[in-house]
Protein backbone atom coordinates (compact mmCIF):
# COMPACT_ATOMS: atom_id res chain seq x y z
CA UNK A 1 0.00 0.00 0.00
CA UNK A 2 2.75 2.46 0.98
CA UNK A 3 4.85 1.63 -2.13
CA UNK A 4 4.82 5.17 -3.55
CA UNK A 5 7.09 7.49 -1.53
CA UNK A 6 4.77 9.67 0.55
CA UNK A 7 6.84 12.83 0.07
CA UNK A 8 6.10 12.88 -3.67
CA UNK A 9 2.34 13.02 -3.19
CA UNK A 10 0.83 16.42 -3.92
CA UNK A 11 -1.22 18.62 -1.60
CA UNK A 12 -4.32 17.63 -3.55
CA UNK A 13 -3.60 13.95 -2.97
CA UNK A 14 -3.21 14.55 0.78
CA UNK A 15 -6.36 16.67 0.82
CA UNK A 16 -8.26 13.72 -0.67
CA UNK A 17 -6.66 11.35 1.86
CA UNK A 18 -7.92 13.67 4.61
CA UNK A 19 -11.38 13.67 3.06
CA UNK A 20 -11.46 9.90 3.31
CA UNK A 21 -11.23 10.26 7.09
CA UNK A 22 -14.94 11.10 6.93
CA UNK A 23 -15.54 7.36 6.82
CA UNK A 24 -14.48 6.73 10.41
CA UNK A 25 -16.43 5.98 13.57
CA UNK A 26 -15.90 9.40 15.26
CA UNK A 27 -16.93 11.25 12.07
CA UNK A 28 -20.03 9.09 11.62
CA UNK A 29 -21.06 9.56 15.26
CA UNK A 30 -20.61 13.31 14.84
CA UNK A 31 -22.77 13.30 11.71
CA UNK A 32 -25.48 11.41 13.59
CA UNK A 33 -25.13 13.97 16.40
CA UNK A 34 -25.84 16.67 13.83
CA UNK A 35 -29.01 14.85 12.82
CA UNK A 36 -29.86 15.13 16.51
CA UNK A 37 -28.83 18.78 16.48
CA UNK A 38 -31.21 19.52 13.61
CA UNK A 39 -34.00 18.04 15.75
CA UNK A 40 -32.87 20.15 18.71
CA UNK A 41 -32.80 23.30 16.56
CA UNK A 42 -36.28 22.57 15.20
CA UNK A 43 -37.72 22.00 18.66
CA UNK A 44 -36.04 25.17 19.96
CA UNK A 45 -37.67 27.32 17.29
CA UNK A 46 -34.58 27.84 15.11
CA UNK A 47 -35.30 27.90 11.36
CA UNK A 48 -33.61 25.64 8.82
CA UNK A 49 -31.51 28.46 7.32
CA UNK A 50 -30.44 29.62 10.77
CA UNK A 51 -29.49 26.08 11.80
CA UNK A 52 -27.34 25.61 8.66
CA UNK A 53 -25.74 29.05 9.06
CA UNK A 54 -24.98 28.21 12.68
CA UNK A 55 -23.43 24.87 11.72
CA UNK A 56 -21.09 26.45 9.17
CA UNK A 57 -20.22 29.57 11.17
CA UNK A 58 -20.01 28.37 14.77
CA UNK A 59 -19.28 24.70 14.06
CA UNK A 60 -18.56 23.57 17.64
CA UNK A 61 -21.60 21.68 18.93
CA UNK A 62 -21.45 22.78 22.62
CA UNK A 63 -21.19 26.44 21.59
CA UNK A 64 -24.24 26.04 19.37
CA UNK A 65 -26.20 24.37 22.17
CA UNK A 66 -25.41 27.29 24.48
CA UNK A 67 -26.17 29.84 21.76
CA UNK A 68 -29.59 28.31 21.10
CA UNK A 69 -30.24 27.94 24.82
CA UNK A 70 -29.55 31.61 25.56
CA UNK A 71 -31.36 32.78 22.41
CA UNK A 72 -34.41 30.69 23.28
CA UNK A 73 -34.53 32.12 26.81
CA UNK A 74 -34.64 35.63 25.31
CA UNK A 75 -31.32 36.72 26.80
CA UNK A 76 -29.71 39.89 25.35
CA UNK A 77 -27.06 39.45 22.65
CA UNK A 78 -24.32 40.43 25.10
CA UNK A 79 -25.34 37.61 27.46
CA UNK A 80 -25.35 35.09 24.58
CA UNK A 81 -21.95 36.35 23.48
CA UNK A 82 -20.54 36.02 27.00
CA UNK A 83 -21.89 32.51 27.52
CA UNK A 84 -20.68 31.28 24.10
CA UNK A 85 -17.29 32.98 24.51
CA UNK A 86 -16.74 31.36 27.88
CA UNK A 87 -17.75 27.96 26.54
CA UNK A 88 -15.34 28.35 23.62
CA UNK A 89 -12.23 29.20 25.64
CA UNK A 90 -11.36 25.53 25.26
CA UNK A 91 -10.87 26.18 21.53
CA UNK A 92 -7.73 28.17 22.29
CA UNK A 93 -5.70 25.39 23.91
CA UNK A 94 -7.13 22.91 21.40
CA UNK A 95 -6.00 24.97 18.41
CA UNK A 96 -2.74 26.02 20.08
CA UNK A 97 -1.83 22.42 20.88
CA UNK A 98 -2.16 21.16 17.29
CA UNK A 99 -0.61 24.22 15.61
CA UNK A 100 3.03 23.34 16.40
CA UNK A 101 2.48 19.94 14.76
CA UNK A 102 0.45 21.21 11.84
CA UNK A 103 2.44 24.19 10.60
CA UNK A 104 5.83 24.47 8.99
CA UNK A 105 8.04 27.55 8.65
CA UNK A 106 6.45 28.48 5.30
CA UNK A 107 2.78 28.17 6.38
CA UNK A 108 1.06 31.53 5.83
CA UNK A 109 -0.73 32.85 8.93
CA UNK A 110 -3.97 33.57 7.03
CA UNK A 111 -4.21 29.90 6.08
CA UNK A 112 -3.72 28.82 9.69
CA UNK A 113 -6.37 31.30 10.83
CA UNK A 114 -8.74 30.00 8.15
CA UNK A 115 -8.15 26.34 8.98
CA UNK A 116 -8.52 26.99 12.72
CA UNK A 117 -12.21 27.67 12.10
CA UNK A 118 -12.73 23.97 11.39
CA UNK A 119 -11.23 22.83 14.69
CA UNK A 120 -13.75 21.21 17.04
CA UNK A 121 -13.59 18.13 19.24
CA UNK A 122 -13.79 15.54 16.44
CA UNK A 123 -11.30 17.19 14.06
CA UNK A 124 -8.95 17.89 16.95
CA UNK A 125 -8.94 14.24 18.03
CA UNK A 126 -8.47 13.24 14.37
CA UNK A 127 -5.48 15.59 14.02
CA UNK A 128 -3.88 14.31 17.22
CA UNK A 129 -4.25 10.71 16.06
CA UNK A 130 -3.20 10.89 12.42
CA UNK A 131 -0.99 13.96 11.93
CA UNK A 132 2.27 12.20 12.78
CA UNK A 133 1.95 9.85 9.80
CA UNK A 134 1.76 12.74 7.30
CA UNK A 135 4.83 14.60 5.94
CA UNK A 136 5.09 17.97 7.69
CA UNK A 137 4.59 20.15 4.61
CA UNK A 138 1.44 18.21 3.67
CA UNK A 139 -0.26 18.32 7.07
CA UNK A 140 -2.28 21.48 6.41
CA UNK A 141 -3.72 19.93 3.23
CA UNK A 142 -4.47 16.69 5.05
CA UNK A 143 -6.18 18.39 7.99
CA UNK A 144 -8.06 20.74 5.67
CA UNK A 145 -9.31 17.81 3.61
CA UNK A 146 -10.79 16.17 6.67
CA UNK A 147 -12.01 19.15 8.69
CA UNK A 148 -13.47 21.29 5.87
CA UNK A 149 -15.29 18.29 4.39
CA UNK A 150 -16.65 17.36 7.83
CA UNK A 151 -18.00 20.88 8.41
CA UNK A 152 -19.58 21.23 4.96
CA UNK A 153 -21.07 17.74 5.05
CA UNK A 154 -22.66 18.43 8.43
CA UNK A 155 -24.04 21.71 7.07
CA UNK A 156 -25.73 19.65 4.35
CA UNK A 157 -26.92 17.07 6.90
CA UNK A 158 -28.54 19.78 9.06
CA UNK A 159 -30.17 21.33 5.99
CA UNK A 160 -31.52 18.00 4.73
CA UNK A 161 -32.51 16.44 8.07
CA UNK A 162 -34.14 19.55 9.54
CA UNK A 163 -37.54 18.81 8.04
CA UNK A 164 -37.26 15.02 8.15
CA UNK A 165 -36.64 14.84 11.87
CA UNK A 166 -39.97 16.56 12.51
CA UNK A 167 -41.70 13.50 11.06
CA UNK A 168 -39.76 10.98 13.13
CA UNK A 169 -41.65 8.99 15.75
CA UNK A 170 -41.06 10.38 19.28
CA UNK A 171 -38.75 7.51 20.30
CA UNK A 172 -36.39 8.13 17.35
CA UNK A 173 -36.44 11.91 17.86
CA UNK A 174 -35.73 11.40 21.57
CA UNK A 175 -32.88 8.98 20.90
CA UNK A 176 -31.34 11.40 18.39
CA UNK A 177 -31.60 14.26 20.88
CA UNK A 178 -29.80 12.19 23.50
CA UNK A 179 -27.07 11.13 21.09
CA UNK A 180 -25.25 14.46 21.37
CA UNK A 181 -24.84 14.47 25.17
CA UNK A 182 -23.95 10.75 25.07
CA UNK A 183 -21.30 11.44 22.43
CA UNK A 184 -19.83 14.27 24.51
CA UNK A 185 -19.72 12.18 27.66
CA UNK A 186 -17.66 9.52 25.94
CA UNK A 187 -15.49 11.59 23.58
CA UNK A 188 -14.47 14.26 26.11
CA UNK A 189 -13.56 11.67 28.71
CA UNK A 190 -11.70 9.56 26.13
CA UNK A 191 -9.67 12.52 24.83
CA UNK A 192 -8.74 13.74 28.35
CA UNK A 193 -5.01 13.41 28.79
CA UNK A 194 -4.76 15.35 32.06
CA UNK A 195 -6.17 14.47 35.46
CA UNK A 196 -7.57 18.00 35.78
CA UNK A 197 -9.85 17.44 32.78
CA UNK A 198 -11.37 14.31 34.29
CA UNK A 199 -11.88 16.08 37.61
CA UNK A 200 -13.51 19.09 35.90
CA UNK A 201 -15.61 16.65 33.87
CA UNK A 202 -17.06 15.16 37.10
CA UNK A 203 -17.54 18.63 38.66
CA UNK A 204 -19.41 19.81 35.55
CA UNK A 205 -21.66 16.75 35.35
CA UNK A 206 -22.71 17.07 39.02
CA UNK A 207 -22.62 20.87 39.22
CA UNK A 208 -24.52 21.64 36.01
CA UNK A 209 -27.91 20.16 36.91
CA UNK A 210 -27.42 21.09 40.60
CA UNK A 211 -26.79 24.78 39.93
CA UNK A 212 -29.57 24.83 37.33
CA UNK A 213 -32.05 24.23 40.15
CA UNK A 214 -30.43 26.82 42.43
CA UNK A 215 -29.48 29.65 40.03
CA UNK A 216 -30.85 28.92 36.55
CA UNK A 217 -29.71 32.15 34.90
CA UNK A 218 -25.99 31.97 35.54
CA UNK A 219 -25.65 28.28 36.40
CA UNK A 220 -23.28 27.47 33.52
CA UNK A 221 -20.95 30.36 34.33
CA UNK A 222 -20.86 29.47 38.03
CA UNK A 223 -20.09 25.82 37.33
CA UNK A 224 -17.54 26.71 34.65
CA UNK A 225 -15.55 29.34 36.51
CA UNK A 226 -16.25 28.28 40.12
CA UNK A 227 -16.33 24.54 39.61
CA UNK A 228 -13.50 24.60 37.08
CA UNK A 229 -11.28 26.61 39.42
CA UNK A 230 -12.10 24.24 42.29
CA UNK A 231 -11.22 21.27 40.08
CA UNK A 232 -7.95 22.95 39.10
CA UNK A 233 -6.98 23.67 42.72
CA UNK A 234 -7.88 20.15 43.89
CA UNK A 235 -5.91 18.70 40.99
CA UNK A 236 -2.88 20.90 41.58
CA UNK A 237 -2.58 20.64 45.35
CA UNK A 238 -4.04 17.20 46.08
CA UNK A 239 -3.74 14.99 42.99
CA UNK A 240 -0.66 16.19 41.13
CA UNK A 241 1.29 16.77 44.36
CA UNK A 242 1.12 13.06 44.94
CA UNK A 243 1.71 11.85 41.39
CA UNK A 244 4.57 14.28 40.75
CA UNK A 245 6.64 12.27 43.22
CA UNK A 246 6.43 9.29 40.89
CA UNK A 247 9.52 8.79 38.70
CA UNK A 248 7.59 9.36 35.46
CA UNK A 249 7.22 13.07 36.08
CA UNK A 250 10.89 13.67 36.83
CA UNK A 251 12.50 13.68 33.37
CA UNK A 252 10.13 16.50 32.34
CA UNK A 253 11.54 18.78 34.98
CA UNK A 254 15.08 18.07 33.83
CA UNK A 255 14.36 19.61 30.44
CA UNK A 256 15.80 23.08 29.91
CA UNK B 1 -39.35 45.70 16.56
CA UNK B 2 -35.95 44.12 16.04
CA UNK B 3 -37.40 40.92 14.57
CA UNK B 4 -36.26 41.41 10.98
CA UNK B 5 -35.20 38.19 9.22
CA UNK B 6 -31.54 39.21 9.29
CA UNK B 7 -31.55 40.01 12.99
CA UNK B 8 -31.20 36.37 14.10
CA UNK B 9 -28.38 35.87 11.59
CA UNK B 10 -26.60 38.90 13.03
CA UNK B 11 -27.03 37.49 16.54
CA UNK B 12 -25.60 34.13 15.39
CA UNK B 13 -22.71 35.87 13.61
CA UNK B 14 -21.77 37.99 16.63
CA UNK B 15 -22.73 35.82 19.62
CA UNK B 16 -21.86 32.53 17.87
CA UNK B 17 -19.36 32.88 15.06
CA UNK B 18 -17.25 35.71 16.44
CA UNK B 19 -17.51 34.42 20.02
CA UNK B 20 -16.01 31.05 19.04
CA UNK B 21 -13.54 32.05 16.32
CA UNK B 22 -11.89 34.64 18.58
CA UNK B 23 -10.51 31.74 20.62
CA UNK B 24 -9.51 29.72 17.57
CA UNK B 25 -7.60 32.71 16.15
CA UNK B 26 -6.02 33.35 19.53
CA UNK B 27 -5.06 29.68 19.59
CA UNK B 28 -3.23 30.09 16.27
CA UNK B 29 -1.42 33.21 17.47
CA UNK B 30 -0.45 31.75 20.83
CA UNK B 31 0.46 28.57 18.94
CA UNK B 32 4.08 27.68 19.34
CA UNK B 33 4.68 29.93 22.31
CA UNK B 34 2.13 28.23 24.53
CA UNK B 35 3.62 25.85 27.04
CA UNK B 36 1.53 22.69 27.09
CA UNK B 37 2.37 22.17 30.78
CA UNK B 38 1.77 25.70 32.07
CA UNK B 39 -0.53 26.24 35.05
CA UNK B 40 -2.59 28.84 33.18
CA UNK B 41 -3.45 26.30 30.51
CA UNK B 42 -4.36 23.71 33.14
CA UNK B 43 -6.82 26.17 34.68
CA UNK B 44 -8.30 27.06 31.29
CA UNK B 45 -8.74 23.36 30.56
CA UNK B 46 -10.53 22.85 33.88
CA UNK B 47 -12.90 25.79 33.37
CA UNK B 48 -13.66 24.80 29.78
CA UNK B 49 -14.32 21.16 30.61
CA UNK B 50 -16.54 21.96 33.62
CA UNK B 51 -18.50 24.40 31.46
CA UNK B 52 -19.07 21.98 28.59
CA UNK B 53 -19.96 19.11 30.88
CA UNK B 54 -22.39 21.29 32.83
CA UNK B 55 -24.18 22.01 29.55
CA UNK B 56 -24.07 18.34 28.54
CA UNK B 57 -25.40 17.07 31.89
CA UNK B 58 -28.19 19.65 31.74
CA UNK B 59 -29.24 18.28 28.34
CA UNK B 60 -29.74 14.90 30.00
CA UNK B 61 -31.45 16.16 33.18
CA UNK B 62 -33.49 19.02 31.66
CA UNK B 63 -33.96 18.15 27.98
CA UNK B 64 -36.29 19.92 25.57
CA UNK B 65 -38.75 18.32 23.18
CA UNK B 66 -40.35 14.89 23.30
CA UNK B 67 -37.63 13.21 25.38
CA UNK B 68 -38.56 15.50 28.29
CA UNK B 69 -41.62 13.27 28.83
CA UNK B 70 -39.40 10.27 29.63
CA UNK B 71 -38.59 9.85 33.34
CA UNK B 72 -35.29 11.25 34.61
CA UNK B 73 -34.13 7.90 35.97
CA UNK B 74 -34.40 6.41 32.47
CA UNK B 75 -32.43 9.22 30.78
CA UNK B 76 -29.74 9.38 33.47
CA UNK B 77 -29.69 5.59 33.87
CA UNK B 78 -29.19 4.98 30.14
CA UNK B 79 -26.27 7.43 29.98
CA UNK B 80 -24.83 6.06 33.24
CA UNK B 81 -24.93 2.43 32.12
CA UNK B 82 -23.50 3.39 28.72
CA UNK B 83 -20.68 5.32 30.37
CA UNK B 84 -19.78 2.44 32.69
CA UNK B 85 -19.78 0.06 29.70
CA UNK B 86 -17.53 2.57 27.89
CA UNK B 87 -15.06 2.60 30.79
CA UNK B 88 -15.04 -1.23 30.98
CA UNK B 89 -14.57 -1.53 27.19
CA UNK B 90 -11.33 0.47 27.21
CA UNK B 91 -12.92 3.87 26.59
CA UNK B 92 -14.34 3.19 23.15
CA UNK B 93 -16.79 5.95 22.26
CA UNK B 94 -18.95 3.67 20.11
CA UNK B 95 -19.62 1.38 23.12
CA UNK B 96 -21.02 4.29 25.14
CA UNK B 97 -23.23 5.40 22.25
CA UNK B 98 -24.62 1.96 21.42
CA UNK B 99 -25.21 0.79 25.03
CA UNK B 100 -26.80 4.11 26.07
CA UNK B 101 -29.13 4.19 23.09
CA UNK B 102 -30.15 0.52 23.49
CA UNK B 103 -30.98 1.16 27.18
CA UNK B 104 -32.83 4.38 26.36
CA UNK B 105 -34.90 3.01 23.48
CA UNK B 106 -35.80 -0.25 25.24
CA UNK B 107 -36.74 1.80 28.31
CA UNK B 108 -38.94 4.10 26.22
CA UNK B 109 -40.69 1.10 24.70
CA UNK B 110 -41.38 -0.48 28.10
CA UNK B 111 -42.27 2.59 30.20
Amino acid sequence: MQASPTEYRSNTAWFVTGMRGIISIPAIILMTSFVGFSAFALESGITRAEAVFMTLSVWALPAKMILIGTMASGAPVAASFLAVTLSSIRMMPMVASIMPEMRNERSPTWLLLFLSHFVAITSWVFAMQHMQAVPRDRRLAYFGGFAITLTLLNGVIVGVCYGIVAQFPPIVAGALFMLTPIYFFASIWASARHSVVKLAFIVGVIGGPLMATIEPRFDILYVGIGGGTAAYLIDRYLIRNRTSKSPRAEPREELP
Amino acid sequence: MTESWWWVFLVIAVAGWLATDIWRWLGVIVGNRLDEDSEGLQWVRAVATALVMAVTAKLVVFPTGTIADAPLWLRAGAVGIGFVAFLIAGQRVIVCVVVSLVCLVSGLLIV
